[in-house]
This record gives C-alpha cells, sequence and structure tokens, in this order.
C-alpha cells in the first residue's frame, strides 16, 4: 500500500495518476457544480448536486460526502459544534462567497479537494483567493525542509495573521490543517458515519494507530502530537483563510516521499487546478 | 468660496453668517419670504429649513459649507427672520400653507429641477408634509431630517402606544410626554409671546449656550423674540388637529436620510422606531449631540448631507448609501486614526471601524503592514483609508503626522492610542534601558497622541472620542510585569483624568482593558533577564498559551466600538479581565495573593 511513495518504481507513477485522476475528476465536478449555483440555491442542493455529479461518472463510496457553505459560513462563523458542518437551508445570494468540499473514492483511490468561488462580484473573496498563494509555497518549502508538521502549522498561522486573517481550519476537527489519505479497498456496500466513508475512517484509524506507536500522526494539527517531520504518503492539505466573514480555502494531495532529493522529497500532486491556474493567469494579466 | 467663520467667531448681526449671499423676496399667500441663495445655481439645489424659534441663519454654518459644492438655498419661515407675517395669525401657519411656501421658493430658485431640502427642528416637521403630500411628488429629490419627526407619524406612534400599552409602550409615551413640555406651554394663549419678547428672548442666548452648547456669536439674530412669538402658532395651528387625526397615506415619495441626535432634550430616539414603514430605503444616522446640531455639528452635517445628495445625484442605485457593519448610522464618514494597527487589536480595531464605514488611517512603525491594514479597510466598507508609518514614542513625528492629517484628510474624530508592546521579568532585572522602552511606547505614545489630536479635537469644538488601550494588568498587579503594567495602569488614570476634562467639550475618553488576547504581542515582548534563546522559548511558551486561551482581537475591537458609541470610562473586555476588575474593587486582597504566583513560563 504504501508504495506510492517509496522512490521510483513504475507502479509509484501508475498509482499516482490514480490519485491524479480523482482529483481532477472532483475538482471538475467542483467547476460544473459551481457554474450551475445562482440565487436561491441551498447548500443542502449544492451538495446533492456535487454528489449526484460524482455518482453518475462512478463514484460510490466517499472519504467524506460532500459539503457546501455559503456566505459567512464560508468562514465558519459561530461555529461551536461538527455538525454545523452539515450542509444546511442557509440560500446563496448575488456577490456570496462558497466553498465546495468533496471527497471522493473512485476505482479505489481517495481524494480530498476544496473549491472556493463567489457568486458575482466579491472584493474580499478575491483577495482571499489570491493571499492563498503564498500559503501554498510556505507549506511546499518548509515540508521539503523536513520541518516538523507542528512547526509548519505555526508559521502558516503567522502569515495568515500578518495578512490580516484569520486561521479558520482551526474550526476542523483537531484543528487540523491536513490529514493523510490512502487507497481503500473497495466494497459492494459503503457505508458512511457522519458523513464519513467507514472505509476510509479505517484506513485513518490504522494509521493513527501505526503511527502512534512510531511517534506520528495521520492528522497535522497544532497540537503536541503533531510534532514530527512529515510522514511519507498523500496529505490533503487545506488551508483556510477566514476574513470579516469571509472565507477562503483550496484542498489538494501533497505527495510527501522518502527520498533525498528536495524536489522528489515533496511535490503538489497535480499543478493544473483551478486556483493555480486561476493565479498563473492573474500573473500573466 | 472659503467656508464660513468657525463657530465663536464672527459680529453680532445676523446677515454675517451668510456672507456673500443673493437675496429675494419671494411673494406667496399674502406674504413675502426671504430667500437667501448661496453657490453656483447650476449644481443641484439643497433648500435648508429652520425650527423653531430660529430663522435661516441657524443654518450658516452648515450653509457656507454646502455651498462649495452646491447651489444652498435659505429662507426665513413665514413670520420669521425678515419674511412677513401673515394676518391674521391664526390659521395662517398650517402646514397646507407651508407647503405652499415651499413650492414657491422651489419653483421660483430651481424652476423645473427637483431640490434637495434639508430640514432641522419644524423645518424638518414642515418637510415631512412636504415630501409626503402627492402635490410635491416629483418636486423634491431627497429629504434630509434632524429632530423634527412628521406629525402624522408622530400621531400613529401615540396611537399605537395608547391603543395597546405594555410597560415598555407605556414608558416610552410618557418619557416623550415629559420631553414635550414646551410644547404644552405654546397652546396657552398669550403668555409664550410675552416670554419671548420680555425676560426669555434676552436671555435666550445665554440659555442655549449653556444648556445646549450651542456656541455663541452671530447666532441667535435680534429678530429672535418675533421668530419665537410668532412660530409659537406653528404649534397652535397644526399639533393638535395632527396628532388627533394622522393622515393614513403619509408615505414619503423621494429617499430620506435621518439624523438623530442622541442627546436631544426635546425628542425621544424612539419615535423613529417604525420610521421603515413609512420611508423604505430609509438611511439613518446617529450623532452623540443635542438639539441644536446645525450650529454645533456642521461638519458631521455637511459630511452626511454632501454623501447622501451625491449618492442621489449620481450615485449607483445598487449601492448602499450606509455601509454593512454594525454602528454604520453612528461611524459612517468620520475619521478614525488608530495606532499599532498593523497588527492584533489594533488591526481589528481599524476593520471594525471600516466595517461601519469610517474613513482609518492606520498608524504603525511597521510600514508594511500598516499598509496591508489600509488595503483591505477599503475592502470591507472604508471610503478611504491610508496607512502612516509613524513611532508613535517620537513625538516630532507624531506633530508632523498630525499636521499631515489635519491638511490631508481633516480633523480626527475618533482617536484610538492602540500601540504597545510588552516587557516580562522581575523589577529588579528590568533595566534603565528596558523601563525607558516600554514606557516610551505604552506611555508617551498615549501622551503624543492624546496631547496632539487631542487638542485638535478640541479646538475644531465639534466632538470626538478618544480610546486608549490600557490593559487588564493596569488593575492587576503582578510579580512578572512591573513595567508593563505600571506603564497601562498610567494609560489608565491619564483616561480617567482626559475624560473628566473634555467632557465639556464633548469629547469622550474610554480607556480599553483587554485581558489575555490572541495577538502577537506575547512574539515581540522582552523578557528582561534572561538569555537571548530562553527569551526565544519564553515567548513561544507564551503564545501558545495566548493562543490556547484564543480570545479573539475581533471581539476586543467590537468593544472599542461599543465603548465610544456607549461613552464608556473604563471597559474589562474578556472574562479574566472583568473578573479582576471585580476583584480590584471589592477584594484586593484576594488580587494581592494572585499576584505572588508565577505563572508557567
Amino acid at each position: 500500500m504504501a508504495s506510492a511513495t517509496s522512490a521510483g518504481t513504475t507502479a509509484r507513477t501508475a498509482e499516482l495518476s490514480g490519485f491524479r485522476e480523482v482529483q481532477r475528476l472532483a475538482y471538475d465536478c467542483a467547476e460544473a457544480v459551481a457554474a450551475q449555483l445562482k440565487p436561491g440555491v441551498t447548500e443542502r442542493a449544492a451538495a446533492r448536486m456535487q454528489r449526484e455529479w460524482l455518482r453518475e461518472r462512478g463514484v460510490r463510496d466517499w472519504f467524506h460526502l460532500p459539503f457546501a457553505w455559503f456566505g459567512d459560513r464560508t468562514a465558519f462563523v459561530n461555529f461551536r459544534i461538527p455538525l454545523q458542518f452539515f450542509p444546511t437551508h442557509r440560500e446563496l445570494e448575488p456577490g456570496m462567497a462558497f466553498i465546495l468540499d468533496m471527497a471522493p473514492v473512485y476505482k479505489g483511490f481517495t481524494a480530498d479537494i476544496g473549491y472556493s468561488g463567489c457568486l458575482g462580484l466579491n472584493p474580499v473573496h478575491d483577495r482571499l483567493l489570491a493571499d492563498l498563494e503564498a500559503h501554498r509555497e510556505l507549506i511546499l518549502r518548509e515540508v521539503r525542509e523536513r520541518r516538523p508538521l507542528r512547526e509548519i502549522y505555526e508559521d502558516v498561522e503567522r502569515l495568515m495573521v500578518r495578512q490580516g486573517h484569520t486561521n479558520r481550519h482551526r474550526a476542523y476537527p483537531f484543528g487540523v490543517i491536513a490529514h493523510k489519505i490512502d487507497r481503500v479497498r473497495q466494497r459492494r456496500w459503503s457505508p458512511t458515519l457522519f458523513g464519513f466513508g467507514t472505509q476510509s475512517l479505517k484506513g485513518l484509524a490504522s494509521d493513527a494507530l501505526h503511527g502512534h506507536r512510531e511517534g506520528w500522526s495521520p492528522l497535522w494539527s497544532p497540537y503536541s502530537f503533531s510534532d514530527h517531520p512529515p510522514q511519507p504518503g498523500l496529505w490533503a492539505v487545506e488551508p483556510h483563510l477566514g476574513f470579516r466573514g469571509t472565507g477562503a480555502k483550496f484542498e489538494e494531495i501533497l505527495v510527501v516521499t522518502d527520498s533525498k532529493d528536495p524536489q522528489e522529497s515533496a511535490f503538489w500532486l497535480d499543478d493544473d487546478l483551478p486556483h493555480v491556474r486561476r493565479w498563473q493567469e492573474e500573473k500573466a494579466a | 468660496m472659503k467656508t464660513g467663520q468657525g463657530p465663536g467667531q464672527g459680529s453680532h448681526q445676523g446677515q454675517e453668517g451668510l456672507r456673500g449671499a443673493r437675496e429675494r423676496r419671494v411673494r406667496t399667500g399674502g406674504v413675502e419670504l426671504c430667500v437667501a441663495e448661496l453657490g453656483d445655481a447650476a449644481r443641484p439645489t439643497v433648500m435648508l429649513v429652520h425650527g423653531y424659534p430660529d430663522s435661516k441663519e441657524v443654518w450658516s454654518e452648515v450653509a457656507q459649507r454646502l455651498a462649495e459644492r452646491f447651489h444652498v438655498v435659505l429662507y426665513d419661515v413665514r413670520g420669521c427672520g425678515r419674511s412677513t407675517a401673515p394676518k391674521p395669525l391664526r390659521g395662517g401657519f398650517t402646514l397646507e400653507k407651508l407647503t405652499d411656501d415651499f413650492l414657491a421658493v422651489a419653483d421660483a430658485v430651481s424652476p423645473g429641477r427637483p431640490v434637495h431640502v434639508v430640514g432641522h427642528d419644524w423645518g424638518s416637521v414642515q418637510a415631512w408634509e412636504f415630501a409626503t403630500v402627492r402635490r410635491t411628488e416629483g418636486r423634491i429629490a431627497s429629504f434630509t431630517s434632524m429632530s423634527g419627526p412628521s406629525l402624522d407619524h408622530f400621531g400613529h406612534w401615540i396611537k399605537k402606544r395608547m391603543a395597546r400599552p405594555t410597560p415598555r409602550r407605556a414608558a416610552q409615551l410618557l418619557n416623550q410626554g415629559a420631553k414635550s413640555w414646551y410644547v404644552y406651554m405654546l397652546h396657552t394663549p398669550k403668555l409664550p409671546e410675552l416670554a419671548w419678547k420680555g425676560p426669555l428672548g434676552k436671555r435666550w442666548p445665554r440659555i442655549l449656550e449653556r444648556v445646549e452648547k450651542v456656541p455663541g456669536g452671530s447666532y441667535p439674530t435680534p429678530s429672535l423674540p418675533t421668530d419665537a412669538a410668532h412660530g409659537a402658532w406653528l404649534y397652535r395651528d397644526n399639533v393638535i388637529p395632527r396628532l388627533r387625526r394622522p393622515r393614513a397615506d403619509a408615505y414619503a415619495h423621494c429617499p430620506v436620510q435621518l439624523i438623530t441626535p442622541t442627546g436631544d432634550a426635546f425628542l425621544s430616539q424612539r419615535l423613529y422606531d417604525d420610521l421603515e414603514r413609512w420611508a423604505p430605503q430609509l438611511v439613518r444616522r446617529t450623532l452623540p449631540a443635542k438639539h441644536w446640531v446645525p450650529r454645533t455639528r456642521p461638519d458631521q452635517l455637511t459630511s452626511w448631507i454632501t454623501e447622501f445628495i451625491t449618492a442621489q445625484e449620481e450615485g449607483d442605485p445598487a449601492k448602499k448609501v450606509v455601509a454593512t457593519g454594525p454602528y454604520a448610522d453612528r461611524f459612517g464618514g468620520q475619521l478614525v486614526l488608530v495606532t499599532g494597527a498593523a497588527s492584533g487589536i489594533g488591526r481589528a480595531t481599524a476593520f471594525a471601524f471600516a466595517e461601519a464605514g469610517a474613513r482609518i488611517i492606520a498608524v504603525d512603525r511597521d510600514t508594511e503592514g500598516a499598509a496591508r491594514t489600509a488595503d483591505m479597510a477599503r475592502l470591507i466598507g472604508a471610503p478611504q483609508a491610508w496607512a502612516e508609518a509613524v513611532d508613535v514614542s517620537d513625538e516630532a513625528a507624531m506633530e508632523k503626522l498630525a499636521d499631515t492629517v489635519d491638511a490631508a484628510y481633516g480633523t480626527v474624530d475618533v482617536l484610538v492610542n492602540n500601540a504597545g508592546i510588552g516587557l516580562s521579568g522581575s523589577f529588579l532585572d528590568t533595566t534603565t534601558e528596558d523601563w525607558q522602552k516600554v514606557l516610551d511606547v505604552n506611555l508617551w505614545g498615549v501622551i503624543h497622541g492624546c496631547r496632539i489630536f487631542g487638542k485638535r479635537m478640541a479646538e475644531r469644538g465639534q466632538g470626538g472620542h478618544i480610546v486608549n488601550t490600557a490593559s487588564a494588568a493596569a488593575y492587576q498587579p503582578s510579580k512578572i510585569l512591573p513595567a508593563y503594567s505600571t506603564s497601562k495602569a498610567a494609560v489608565l488614570m491619564l483616561s480617567e483624568c482626559l475624560r473628566a476634562e473634555l467632557a465639556g467639550q464633548g469629547i469622550g475618553v474610554s480607556a480599553i482593558c483587554p485581558g489575555l488576547v490572541n495577538t502577537g504581542i506575547t512574539t515581540t515582548s522582552r523578557f528582561a533577564g534572561v538569555s537571548a534563546d530562553e527569551e526565544k522559548r519564553r515567548q513561544a511558551k507564551a503564545a501558545r498559551l495566548y493562543g490556547m486561551r484564543n480570545y479573539p482581537p475581533e471581539k476586543v475591537a467590537d468593544a472599542v466600538l461599543r465603548a465610544v458609541v456607549r461613552n464608556q470610562a473604563v471597559v474589562p473586555v474578556t472574562p479574566e479581565a472583568r473578573g479582576a476588575h471585580l476583584m480590584s474593587r471589592f477584594t484586593p486582597r484576594a488580587l494581592r495573593a494572585l499576584a505572588r504566583i508565577e505563572p508557567p513560563l
């Protein structure tokens, strides 16, 4: 199973392309659904649209079911309990920011993505998206330096504060900025528990157990259990910025390997994603 | 045209207040009205309607300022100033006749183009009639009302409260009933006229100055006794009939801006509670001032009137005139200066004011951070925002900043002296340089800010507010923060003393005592008497502790805005700060015992 991250084999390339395929599929879904959003659509409807789009294309299991957050819920304003993450009847309005977050399992490969957008003009949202670029670079650089994950977490948070934003991934369970994902065995029946696929939860639990014995954790959090260098594997990284009732995030897979070469030791799985393309277009313009 | 003379100067001639005005007489319904015009007649016309017992000169300060942008028209209401009075007086002051007067003046000064109406006191009462009757439709482009409700709305307000007098409604009725004492007096025959022509007329300027804080000078004019005597008929002709049978169709047919002075002795703020029903898309503004705002707050009125009229004339109809944040009615367009605005509480405060529509000046040593704050402030609602790189402990730099601000942006309305640094370590380990550094920023920074900007605020004489960021450490002794606590205790006492001094000039002073708030102060704090490595370790530890407490600076910013709105003296923010504040009053010995504990760092 861990072959994806042990250096240089064809099996590894094939495996990574499997992950890349499902990540692309998820981002395609996000773009397709985002294009259909219009005023009056509820979070629940948006979540259902994502689920149906992916089901039609062969997704049967989930790391977690799709989420959708609109308006100030993109910044998790007044979130107290995890149940508040689930889609509500909040309706989309012109100028509102939204986030679509989904984690489909396709042919046994998992992706976990986050897509931020807004309906019409929203300058605050544009600024947040632009500011996320620095975080993508910072995370990759520090992972390549093999800095402890907890320190990287704190550096990301410091950068957010310097930018004038607040760290909203702190609202996620365990305050994680990232978590490990892996391949999932495909079953005929794939139930979910509180929105999370049981197969994936099982994988996460077994990682947590192994990690506990070896001194690492599949959850990248601000707490002392993340005080270790990056563990080889696939990490779904999701820095989430918030600014006065508007939030924005991206989420994509970071590949960490045990290679000695810094370039090979960590890299983003795919650089052809909507938010990356957006930054490149802005630079070109 | 230069702005008019400042309040307090000027001669005793009433006409002096309207320098450069072109005058004409307009004949209508048996009276002759004295109309004055200022500014370019090709610009949009603003008509200023005065109240009781005034003449058009009450507007002199506002008119001179507005004339730079608009064609300003003022007239003496019939029976006041140099307009003639109807004969007989009884029945000559009905709202119908006043509407005739308005239409006659509007047709004379701005034929074919609707006018923007601004009314104060009875001028506003009249203008509500203009804005709600059918025959003026298309003649009024906008209406700004201050201290004068529509008698019809007032009638419905009373009826609603009489019909179902819940305790709250009954209290509102009684409150307004007490504030209306002068209305009952004016209904007695003959007596008011005698009083105004006798002792009251003579003493009125002094009363205004003392009770209403209206600066002396060219106002009130010598015509006051006759203005007041004739004006009594405004009440006698209209109040009882309208309150008894208010019109059911008194809906405004133009955009309305309501400016409510919070300290008005004659009108309750509750009168306007249901106003949205009568005037959809109402723009609300609140002003901490007494009744005669055209005399005491001309700058603020000019800014709001200009903004509102400009929005109607050339604005984007989809764009809201007022910002969306809390207290936008209070801070819209005001100039707010925040020191230490590159991070933490200062930055959050700048953002909160920006959301309320204020213009922001972000001051900090950190140029980049201040620029970032100003930049983001513009994104969330500040009409304008600037960054200034200044060290608050540098007196010369602060003087220079004040000059720049005065010349380029105007007088500061709200000053937030927030810049501060941390210093931990026992007293015996703290060196003279450490002391100097912490006092320079934490105390001298506040002193410079209050002295330099406070002086300009007081000189302008139109109110304002100063907020100083003290700390819970100001009243909570501790063995690990002697220098910091001392500096903050000084800030607290300075704020209290300054509050006493400036209270008479309408300037409020608040001290904010946040407590443990998750900001960057932990990572920049000095730890006296330890090695560099140990200092770094302690900074990281402190940052983690504050992070675990995780009290957001945004909540402190909310407390700052609330403190300004309510004019609170001392505001402890976090629960622990409030707890310590209570202990310092009631169980100081327990607090002293706590001071001896060394926190784990």
